[in-house]
């Protein structure tokens, strides 16, 4: 028998590594283009109002500045919202750069400033006088709170909070054990290394070539074309490596408007990088102020859950997340009340970053169940096993897989858990108290309609593509892997290409859908692949496959062989050559089950164990250990699987002490917006970081049990430090970040 | 960024002459702060004058038993320098406390003395701010000021300067070497930065075209008792929130003699020499450095977002203090505090 070549399942390194470490891999920024000409944006310095007037004459007076862009000179583009809704785009009124003398926040794009050099440019744009006219702004959540409202239009693939069921008022008023409280989660900007960036090469024929940073080709692609009344064959969007992005690249941003512009404008290429100032100009992480109410038994069993968030959007779109369900979905109770609101401020509209909703609410409500595990003295992991639910309760659905038990059994474990005494306080070493905290993360195991083609070449090489991106999850080295393993290749005869808007249709990459949508295309398309070659293979002239069926061959080794005689069997190239072409090809489609979507409901699940040791005397806090036991159905490639979920808890640590953009509200304005003044962890704050992936077998969501990995290893993480930081301190912080000032004062 | 002019100073003769020459000329040596103030267009010199060929860059023995860094040594190289660590361990420890290694490298000992605050405002040149427009106004008086003074503030002004470096030169009385128009003269650390008043935009009291040669570091005894206790938002590469110098020349348990210095409390190193006579002659204890810190900070005033610093300061002091009495400085390799 020949055994499967495996490279699914097993550790494998990137595909892209030697690429991303010789600096061969070319980013946005970095394609070399001639005649380039560069383009330096001009933000505004007020939240509201208009602008009176620019003076760009000493600007256009030095040489080399070809033009400078504002609402006054733009060319036409399209006239109707819809031309400027992307696929996140949420409802409303999508930003539009330049469009008129208004400006509706700070930092808002208002002049292009194009020179023949960079240097150029940069030193024009400081010599651009902007009058305003100010009008009154308001940023301040706690102000505008009074007024938020549930959103009259849902945002596509976000689910509303479900209706309430039971009486979740009443069960809380007779509920014996009760725990409630507010909780505050911090604007954060998603702060990738690469700042964004757009190179519009303006081909000869007049066709764009656009080097972007984008999450999402296609959707970058489309947005150009129809604001710029463009069609499709004009506007190609190509970027193969980005630089991390984390949700800031799922809409087209405005440096890709102003770029393009510019170029087709000038006819010439045009590129715009945005400073690291500028990053903190557009989406965010919105604040959030929830309250949540929970009833219970003196067991811990919940009698009532009530969770309400309001959260901020723009005076433009209604940006929403999925915050409160979560806290129904992770446990169960018969007596249920959720809420969701928006309230407008005058900054940029809000948008996704790394596990949206569930960072914000999971933080909440696992929070809140470990005062409720203090308040009824039931350990904090026994409480959930408690109040554990095998089903969705609000959709009345069962689940594809879920191993949450698992999770926190052997989290426990390895973690060394049932040592703990659960008395706040009662551990210390030298000046350090130390603390143990636990929480449960969950996030959706989505899959997208996605086509990809396969191409085996009469050499045996295969080239597999899809207009997916690569943020730097590993897809690169996952989609090699599949289409290696399906077609009995090794993976260095595996050739992947993404990120380019000529290729098969693939949706952006997010939500953690990448691998189980854009994987499940590949295994496709190269089964189809298969099944042609084998054909071929039977048809040759004696044949000696003629008689086997496709259960009863292996492809290994560029070979179809007999499964149970691997001796008897005819080369790729073989096959090829006497059928007489040089390439077998396969374009396929793969869509999520319609019946199973009805049926089921998708999720990863996880369980983060945390220690702290927080410095009794000065509140500075070092996480030392953090555990995360993962059920996340197949994991394709274990080793960019544990970075993956290695990268969620450092951002997980992130938000539980450091992340925050701090707003003058007076100006409208964020002030601490450069990476000296918005922290990030850094290696200093972090120590041992343990993943256990446990076994979970799926299948109902797609063919290979995928579930996703890009978000789990936030959610939950910064309630399980804060949670840690209690047992050390005995102090309740509800206020994320958890800063030195909270837990002094 | 502006345009300028770039002359590369064969001499110190001829750097202070060309910048005596151009009232908006700068000396750039690392550029670790100049560069990053130009591209924010906070600083618009029109002449960039190059100090980094100077000869200025040596650790030299004093005739009183000292120490004199060039100006143009990097934090790097005096933090590493073998005398240094032996003599004045409390100077190399604040220098690693800061940056990061790529940026020691670069930075240097002059450059370190006349880096600016990094005030959210004075970076963002779309706000006010007194520091860097004079007369606008501070928005971080009533604004975000987490990271700003709470010691010898003014209505004008409540930025920090962010030295690490500079904190250590204080507690250690250094003396900065300047040569100028007028000749050559020294600046006790203690008068070479200045309290913001009414005139924020000026940061220390060297006159225009006035050049740093050299810190002198004084003869001292606190190789063995002392510390750099920096308090931050992160355990590396943050400014601090509050930092403390402390050295002491311990004569059995009791203070023979104390010098204490803060960061990131004032517009400069805060040192208050009466507050280290509390200490001299005084048995090491807990008690006392309560009481000295309460006294340091007497003054102290806080804001709406940095009102915590003066507790964490008082705390930070009592720490410090007993760190440099135990002789167990602060490492600021492993960055857990002790």
């Amino acid at each position: 028998m020949l055994k499967a070549q495996g490279y699914v399942g097993a550790p494998q390194n990137r595909v892209d590594g030697r690429a991303k470490v010789t600096g061969e891999a070319r980013y946005a920024a970095e394609f070399e283009v001639p005649d380039l000409a560069y383009g330096i944006v001009i933000s505004s310095a007020i939240a509201k109002g208009r602008i009176t007037s620019i003076d760009a004459s000493a600007a256009l007076a030095i040489p080399g500045v070809v033009q400078i862009f504002t609402h006054e000179n733009r060319p036409r583009t399209a006239w109707f919202d819809r031309s400027y809704r992307d696929d996140v785009a949420p409802p409303g009124s999508p930003f539009r750069p330049l469009y008129d003398e208004q400006v509706v926040y700070s930092g808002q794009p208002i002049a292009l400033v194009v020179a023949d050099e960079f240097e150029i440019a940069a030193h024009a744009a400081s010599l651009v006088r902007v009058e305003y006219e100010t009008d009154t702004h308001m940023t301040d959540l706690d102000i505008k709170r009074s007024e938020a409202y549930v959103p009259p239009k849902k945002r596509s693939g976000v689910t509303p909070p479900p209706s309430p069921r039971g009486d979740a008022d009443q069960a809380f008023a007779q509920a014996p054990v009760k725990v409630h409280g507010e909780y505050r989660i911090a604007i954060e900007h998603h702060n990738p290394m690469e700042p964004h960036a757009s190179t519009v090469v303006y081909e000869e024929d007049g066709k764009l070539t656009i080097h972007d940073k984008t999450q999402g080709v296609q959707n970058s692609q489309r947005y150009v074309s129809s604001v710029f009344g463009l069609s499709s064959d004009q506007v190609r969007v190509v970027s193969p490596f980005v630089g991390g992005a984390f949700g800031s690249g799922l809409r087209p941003q405005y440096q890709l408007f102003l770029a393009v512009m510019a170029a087709l404008e000038l006819k010439r290429s045009v590129r715009v990088v945005l400073t690291r100032d500028q990053m903190f100009t557009f989406g965010y992480r919105p604040q959030a102020i929830q309250t949540i109410s929970l009833g219970a038994n003196p067991d811990g069993t919940l009698q009532s859950i009530m969770h309400d968030a309001v959260q901020t959007t723009s005076s433009f779109e209604d940006y929403q997340e999925v915050i409160v369900n979560w806290s129904n979905l992770l446990y169960h109770c018969d007596n249920v009340k959720l809420t969701y609101k928006l309230a407008q401020v005058d900054t940029y509209t809000p948008s996704d970053m790394r596990a949206p909703g569930a960072a914000t609410g999971v933080t909440a409500i696992e929070t809140a169940m470990d005062e409720l595990a203090y308040a009824v003295g039931i350990d904090p992991v026994e409480l959930r096993i408690r109040n554990y639910t095998e089903a969705d309760e609000a959709n009345k659905r069962d689940f594809t897989s879920k191993e949450l038990r698992a999770c926190y059994q052997l989290g426990a474990e390895r973690f060394g858990w049932s040592t703990r005494n659960p008395q706040p306080r009662s551990m210390r070493e030298g000046r350090e108290l130390v603390g143990w905290g636990m929480a449960t993360g969950v996030w959706e195991a989505f899959m997208q309609k996605t086509a990809a083609r396969a191409v085996l070449h009469a050499d045996g090489h295969l080239d597999v593509s899809t207009a997916t991106s690569d943020i730097g999850t590993g897809t690169y080295t996952i989609l090699a892997q599949i289409a290696a393993d399906t077609l009995g290749l090794a993976i260095n005869k595996v050739t992947t290409r993404i990120g380019d808007s000529s290729l098969p249709k693939s949706p952006v990459q997010g939500g953690s859908w990448t691998a189980a949508s854009a994987g499940t295309a590949v295994q496709v398309a190269c089964r189809s692949v298969r099944e042609t070659l084998f054909k071929y293979a039977r048809e040759m002239d004696g044949s000696p496959l003629a008689n086997a069926s496709l259960e009863h061959v292996s492809f290994a080794d560029g070979r179809i062989v007999l499964t149970n005689d691997p001796e008897t069997g005819i080369s790729f190239t073989d096959i090829m050559r006497a059928k007489g072409v040089d390439t077998v090809e396969a374009e396929e489609m793969a869509a999520p089950g319609m019946m199973t979507s009805l049926r089921y409901s998708g999720y990863s699940h996880s369980a983060i164990f945390a220690e702290v040791r927080v410095d009794e005397e000065l509140g500075i806090v070092r996480v030392t250990r953090i555990v995360n036991a993962v059920a996340a159905g197949t994991i394709l490639n274990p080793k960019t699987a544990r970075s993956q979920i290695i990268g969620g808890i450092v951002f997980g640590i992130g938000m539980a002490l450091e992340e925050e953009s701090l707003l003058d509200h007076n100006l409208g304005r964020f002030m601490n917006h450069n990476l000296a003044e918005y922290h990030v962890p850094v290696n200093a704050d972090i120590h041992d970081i343990d993943v256990i992936f446990v076994s979970e077998h799926d299948d109902k969501l797609n063919p290979m049990g995928i579930k996703g990995l890009g978000e789990i290893g936030i959610v939950g993480t910064a309630a399980a430090i804060g949670n840690a930081i209690f047992h050390a301190t005995g102090k309740r912080i509800r206020e994320y970040p958890i800063t030195v000032d909270k837990i002094l004062g | 960024m502006n345009r300028f002019s770039y002359l590369r100073a064969g001499s110190v003769e001829e750097a202070v002459k060309a910048a005596s020459a151009d009232a908006s000329a700068r000396f750039i040596a690392g550029g670790t702060n100049l560069v990053d103030l130009m591209k924010y267009n906070v600083e618009r010199p029109t002449r960039l004058i190059d100090i980094t060929r100077l000869p200025l860059n040596t650790i030299e023995e004093t005739e009183s038993g000292g120490l004199r860094l060039g100006a143009m040594t990097t934090n790097d190289e005096v933090a590493h320098d073998a005398r240094v660590r032996s003599r004045y361990p409390l100077l190399a420890s604040a220098i690693l406390a800061g940056a990061s290694p790529q940026l020691r490298n670069a930075a240097t000992t002059g450059g370190n003395l006349l880096q600016r605050t990094r005030c959210y405002y004075f970076y963002d040149t779309a706000t006010p701010c007194n520091k860097r427009e004079p007369g606008t106004g501070c928005p971080a008086t009533f604004g975000r000021n987490r990271i700003h003074a709470i010691l010898g503030t003014s209505d004008h002004c409540i930025a920090t300067h962010p030295s690490d470096m500079c904190v250590a030169l204080a507690a250690l009385e250094a003396v900065i070497h300047v040569a100028g128009p007028n000749g050559e003269r020294t600046i006790p650390m203690s008068e070479f930065h200045r309290l913001p008043g009414d005139r924020p935009e000026i940061d220390t009291t060297l006159q225009h075209g006035e050049i740093i040669t050299a810190v002198e570091l004084p003869p001292a005894d606190f190789g063995s008792h002392y510390t750099y206790l920096k308090l931050r938002d992160r355990l590396s590469y943050a400014f601090a929130l509050v930092s403390v110098a402390a050295a002491l020349r311990m004569d059995g348990s009791t203070i023979a003699e104390a010098r204490l210095a803060l960061g990131g409390v004032a517009h400069k190193p805060w040192r208050d020499p009466d507050t280290e006579a509390m200490l001299r002659g005084h048995p090491a204890s807990a008690e006392r450095f309560a009481t000295v810190a309460d006294f340091i900070l007497r003054e102290a005033k806080g804001f709406e977002d940095n009102a915590f610093k003066i507790d964490l300061a008082r705390r930070g002091i009592v720490r410090a203090l007993s760190q440099a009495a135990a002789g167990t400085p602060q490492s600021q390799t492993d960055k857990r505090i002790r």
